[in-house]
C-alpha cells in the first residue's frame, strides 16, 4: 500500500510538469498582454517595454517557463497585473471554492446516492420514472438559467437569501449556490447509482445474502450499495476538480470570488502568472483526488488489493 | 477481515467529516460583511486593473476611488464639465507656455501632513518617470524635460530624474514650463493623474498601496483588495464639495447582473453601468431611479489608411459610402436601448456647444442614405475585392451584436449579403496588438474615452500625424497645422474655433467614421437622493444624500 502510494506520487511529477508547460504555452500563445493595459490608447513603447521586463515577457517562452518554474519551487507564484502577488489571490480564492465544492459534493452524495438507491430498487415504478424525467430536465437546462432563476426568486421575490454572496462566503450563504452547482452532477450521480444498483440486485452474492436470511436493510447497505458505489466514487473523484475549477458560471452569478472567477479574470487580462498558478494547484488537486479514489476502491471492494 | 474493512470505512467517513467540519470552521465569519449602517452609500464596484496610483489608473473603476480620495488643482463640474479651481488659487501665464501655479492654503492629506507645491511636483515627477512604468505617464508629455525622464524609444534609459520644466518656488507656488504653447493646458488638470501625493507615498510605497492616503472629500477606512473598500467622510477636507453622507461602501461584483439583482433585493444602493441585458425592463424595475446620460465616450470605426486599398480618392469615397450605409438610429435604439446616441461629429455632447461639440458637423456622411451609399461605392469601383470586414474584440460589451447589425445594414444598403462580414477577435489584448501592429485590412472598431473634457483630447491624440492613438495612420498637413494653431491661440474661443476647423478636415477625409456617443448609466435604490454622473460617467458620491 505504502509503496503503491509512493509510486503514484512519483508518477505525478511528469504529469505536473507537462500540464503546467502546456498551460503556460497556451496562455503565451494568446499574444502579448501588455498593450491591453493601455485601453483603447496606443501604448507608449517605453512604458510597455518596462512592463514587459517586469513580467519577464521580453524573454523567449522556454526561458519564461524556466524562470517561472524556478520561482514556483521557492513559493513565488509571481504578480498579477493589479500588483498583488498571485499567492494572495490563491489564499482568498481556494478556501472559498473549496467550501463551495464541499457543499456541492455533500448534496451530490446525500441526495444523489439516496435517489439512486431508491430508484434502482424500484425500477419501472412511477417514482423511478419521475426521478428519471427530472434528472433529464436538470441535465438539459443550463446552469446559468437555473442559477439566475433561483437567485431571482429566492433572493428578490421571496427574500429568503441574499442574491450576492459576501466576500467572507460563509457556509450558510453557499447553500443555494452549492445546490445549483451540484445539480448537473447530482443528476448524473443519481443515474449512475441507479444503473449500478439495478445491475447488482441480480448478482449472485446478493441472492446468497438474501437466502441466508440477512435483514433487508443490511443486504442493501452492506452488500448492494458498497459494491455499487465504485463507478459513483470514480465519478465523484473526478468531479472534485471539476467543481472547483468549473464553478465559473455559478461563481459569477452569485458573486463568489473563487477560483473560477480568478481564472476568468486572468484569462481576460492574459495574465499568465495568475492562470498558470491557479491551474498548477488545480492539477495537484485533480491528481490527489484521483489517488484518493483509487485507494477508496480497496476500501469498498475487498477483492481489490494494492501491493 | 470484516472488522478491519469496517474500521477502514468508518475511518474514511470520519476523515471526510473532519474536513467538512474544518471547512465549516473557517467559513464561520463574523458576518460583518453586509449591512452598512448610518448614512453609508452601498455601491457596486469592479476590481481596478492596476494598483491604485493616480498616474497608473486609466479606467473607471480605479478612477471612481481616486475621484473620492483626491482633489487636484482643478475639478470638472459634474454638470457642465467645465474645469473649475479646486486646490488651485490661480494658474497664470503670459505666453501659453510657462504657467505659475499658486495653490490654496489650509489643505491637508488625511494623514495630517499639509499639501504643498512639493507634493505636486514630486507626484508629477513620479508619474512621468519611465522606471515607475505608470500607465498614464503620457499626461506629463507636454511638460519640458519629459523626453529625458521618459524616452520614447524602446529600451532607452532615462537621462534625468526629474522634469526640468517643474520648479518649486515656495510652499504654495510652483512653475511649469511646457515644450510648446498649449493654451488649454490648465483645463486638463482636473484629471486624477495630476493629483498631489503625500510624503508617505514615497517613504513606504507598499503600505500606501494597501491603504492609499489622499486629500479628497473621503478617506479610506478599510480596503480588502478586489473585494471591498469602505470610505468615510474626511472631516478635515478643505474643498467646497464636502460629502453629504457619512461614507461609501464599494463592493466588488463578479458580474454586473448580480449587482443589479442585489439592487432589486435592496442589498445595494447604487449601480453604475447597468448591464445591457437589463436595459429592456429597467423602466419597470426602477422607474425614474435610472440615469442615462451622455458620457465622454465616442465609438468610431477606423480604416487602415496604411493599406493601399483604402488610400487616395477612391478610398475616401468608399469610406464615405460605408458611413452612409450604416443606420445608426436603428442600431442605437434596437441594440442599445438608447444608451447610445447616433454621432454627428468627432467629439462628445458632454463638451457642450461652448466646449466645441457641434451637432451635425459630420454632415451627410453620418446620415443614413442607402441609395447614396451604393452610388458612392460604385463610383469608387466597388469594395476592394468585393467585400469588407469589420474587426473588433468580442470579449466585452455588446460588440458582437452591434457589429452584426452594422454589417447587416451595409449589406442591405448594397443589396449584397456577402459584402460585409464580421471578424471577431477573442480578446481585447489580441485585438489591440493587431491594431497597433497595423495588421488591419478592413474596418475596425476604435473607441475613445476622453481624458479630460476638452475638444483637443478628442482630436489630437487620435488624428494628429503619428499621434499616440492614431490607429488608422491618418496624416493631414492641414489638420496638423490647424491643431498647432489652436494650441497656440491665446483665447479659448479662438482655440475652439480652430479645433472645429480641424474637425471639419476630418469630416471631409473620414479616416474614421463616427458611430455613436456612449452614455453612462446608473440605477439606484429608494434610499438615495441627488444621484448624478459626472462627464466621466462616475457617480458624484459627495452629492448623494441617504434617507
Amino acid at each position: 500500500m505504502g509503496r503503491y502510494v509512493l509510486r503514484r506520487l512519483i508518477q505525478m511529477i511528469p504529469v505536473f510538469v507537462g500540464a503546467t508547460f502546456l498551460i503556460f504555452v497556451m496562455v503565451y500563445a494568446l499574444g502579448d498582454p501588455v498593450s491591453a493595459l493601455f485601453g483603447d490608447r496606443g501604448p507608449d513603447p517605453a512604458t510597455a517595454k518596462a512592463l514587459r521586463e517586469e513580467f519577464n515577457l521580453d524573454k523567449p517562452v522556454w526561458q519564461q517557463y524556466l524562470l517561472y518554474m524556478g520561482d514556483i519551487l521557492t513559493g513565488d507564484f509571481g504578480t498579477a497585473f493589479n500588483g498583488e502577488p498571485v499567492t494572495a489571490l490563491m489564499d482568498r480564492a481556494f478556501p472559498i471554492s473549496f467550501r463551495l465544492m464541499v457543499t456541492a459534493l455533500v448534496f451530490e452524495m446525500l441526495i444523489g446516492i439516496t435517489l439512486g438507491v431508491i430508484t434502482g430498487l424500484r425500477r419501472g415504478r412511477s417514482l423511478d420514472t419521475s426521478v428519471l424525467v427530472l434528472t433529464l430536465a436538470v441535465i438539459a437546462v443550463p446552469t446559468f438559467v437555473l442559477g439566475t432563476t433561483a437567485q431571482y426568486f429566492l433572493g428578490v421575490e421571496f427574500g429568503w437569501i441574499d442574491p450576492a454572496v459576501s466576500p467572507d462566503a460563509r457556509l450558510d450563504e453557499l447553500i443555494v449556490p452549492g445546490l445549483i452547482l451540484s445539480l448537473v452532477s447530482l443528476a448524473y450521480v443519481t443515474r449512475l447509482t441507479r444503473t449500478s444498483v439495478a445491475e447488482n440486485t441480480r448478482a449472485d452474492y446478493i441472492r446468497t445474502a438474501v437466502a441466508k436470511g440477512l435483514p433487508r436493510r443490511r443486504v442493501t447497505v452492506r452488500h448492494l450499495l458498497r459494491n455499487s458505489l465504485i463507478p459513483v466514487i470514480t465519478y465523484l473523484g473526478a468531479d472534485v476538480g471539476t467543481l472547483m475549477a468549473g464553478a465559473i458560471v455559478t461563481e459569477r452569478i452569485f458573486n463568489i470570488q473563487g477560483v473560477g472567477y480568478q481564472l476568468y479574470q486572468g484569462i481576460l487580462r492574459q495574465n499568465s502568472p495568475t492562470v498558470v498558478g491557479f491551474v498548477v494547484v488545480l492539477v495537484l488537486i485533480f491528481l490527489l483526488a484521483n489517488l484518493l479514489v483509487d485507494l477508496m476502491y480497496a476500501v469498498l471492494d475487498p477483492r481489490i488489493r494494492y501491493a | 477481515m470484516r472488522g478491519s474493512t469496517r474500521n477502514r470505512l468508518t475511518g474514511a467517513v470520519a476523515g471526510v467529516m473532519a474536513v467538512a467540519l474544518a471547512v465549516t470552521a473557517c467559513g464561520g465569519g463574523d458576518g460583518s460583511g453586509g449591512g452598512g449602517g448610518g448614512s453609508f452609500v452601498r455601491a457596486s464596484w469592479g476590481d481596478p486593473q492596476h494598483p491604485l496610483e493616480p498616474a497608473n489608473t486609466n479606467e473607471v473603476q480605479g478612477g471612481k476611488v481616486l475621484d473620492m480620495i483626491f482633489r487636484g488643482l482643478k475639478r470638472y463640474n459634474p454638470e457642465t464639465g467645465e474645469a473649475e479651481d479646486a486646490m488651485a488659487e490661480s494658474i497664470e501665464t503670459d505666453d501659453q507656455r510657462t504657467f505659475t501655479v499658486t495653490i490654496e492654503d489650509g489643505w491637508t492629506f488625511s494623514d495630517g501632513t499639509p499639501v504643498t507645491a512639493k507634493s505636486y511636483v514630486d507626484a508629477w515627477n513620479y508619474g512621468a518617470h519611465i522606471d515607475n512604468a505608470q500607465i498614464a505617464s503620457y499626461f506629463f508629455q507636454f511638460i519640458e524635460g519629459y523626453d529625458e525622464v521618459h524616452p520614447v524609444d524602446e529600451g532607452a534609459e532615462a537621462t534625468a530624474d526629474t522634469l526640468s520644466g517643474l520648479e518649486v518656488v515656495d510652499d504654495h507656488t510652483f512653475t511649469v514650463r511646457l515644450t510648446e504653447p498649449f493654451s488649454l493646458w490648465p483645463e486638463t488638470l482636473g484629471y486624477a493623474a495630476y493629483a498631489p501625493l503625500p510624503q508617505a507615498f514615497f517613504d513606504d510605497h507598499d503600505a500606501w498601496l494597501d491603504k492609499p492616503i489622499g486629500n479628497g472629500p473621503y478617506k479610506i477606512d478599510s480596503y480588502s483588495r478586489s473585494q471591498s473598500m469602505r470610505l468615510v467622510r474626511n472631516d478635515a477636507y478643505a474643498g467646497d464639495d464636502k460629502a453629504k453622507n457619512d461614507g461609501v461602501e464599494l463592493r466588488v461584483y463578479t458580474d454586473n447582473n448580480t449587482a443589479y439583482t442585489d439592487l432589486q433585493a435592496g442589498n445595494l444602493d447604487l449601480i453604475d453601468d447597468v448591464p445591457a441585458s437589463q436595459l429592456a425592463n429597467i423602466g419597470n424595475d426602477l422607474g425614474d431611479r435610472y440615469i442615462n446620460q451622455p458620457a465622454g465616450i465616442i465609438q468610431t470605426v477606423s480604416f487602415p489608411l496604411y493599406d493601399k486599398d483604402w488610400k487616395g480618392e477612391d478610398g475616401a469615397k468608399l469610406r464615405r459610402g460605408l458611413s452612409m450605409a450604416i443606420d445608426r438610429e436603428e442600431i442605437t435604439s434596437q441594440i442599445f436601448h438608447d444608451t447610445r446616441t447616433p454621432a454627428g461629429d468627432f467629439t462628445s455632447p458632454v463638451l457642450g456647444e461652448a466646449g466645441g461639440y457641434k451637432e451635425g458637423l459630420c454632415g451627410d456622411a453620418c446620415d443614413y442614405d442607402p441609395e447614396g451609399a451604393r452610388e458612392l461605392i460604385e463610383e469608387a469601383g466597388g469594395l476592394p475585392g468585393g467585400k469588407v470586414t469589420l474587426t473588433s474584440n468580442v470579449d466585452t460589451g455588446s460588440h458582437r451584436q452591434w457589429m452584426d447589425a452594422v454589417c447587416n445594414s451595409i449589406n442591405n444598403a448594397l443589396n449584397d449579403t456577402g459584402a460585409c462580414t464580421v471578424n471577431p477577435v477573442p480578446t481585447f489584448a489580441d485585438f489591440r496588438n493587431r491594431v497597433t501592429g497595423h495588421e488591419m485590412t478592413g474596418m475596425f472598431r476604435t473607441g475613445w474615452q476622453m481624458d479630460y473634457p476638452l475638444i483637443q483630447n478628442f482630436l489630437q491624440p487620435l488624428y494628429y500625424t503619428d499621434a499616440s492613438s492614431n490607429d488608422s495612420g491618418y496624416s493631414s498637413e492641414e489638420f496638423d497645422r490647424l491643431i498647432d494653431e489652436a494650441n497656440a491661440a491665446s483665447e479659448e474661443d479662438e482655440a475652439i474655433e480652430k479645433f472645429q476647423q480641424a474637425e471639419e478636415v476630418l469630416a471631409e477625409d473620414l479616416p474614421a467614421i463616427p458611430l455613436w456617443y456612449q452614455n453612462g448609466t446608473a440605477g439606484y435604490s429608494e434610499r438615495l437622493d441627488g444621484v448624478k454622473l459626472n462627464p466621466f460617467s462616475v457617480p458624484v458620491f459627495t452629492d448623494i444624500t441617504v434617507d
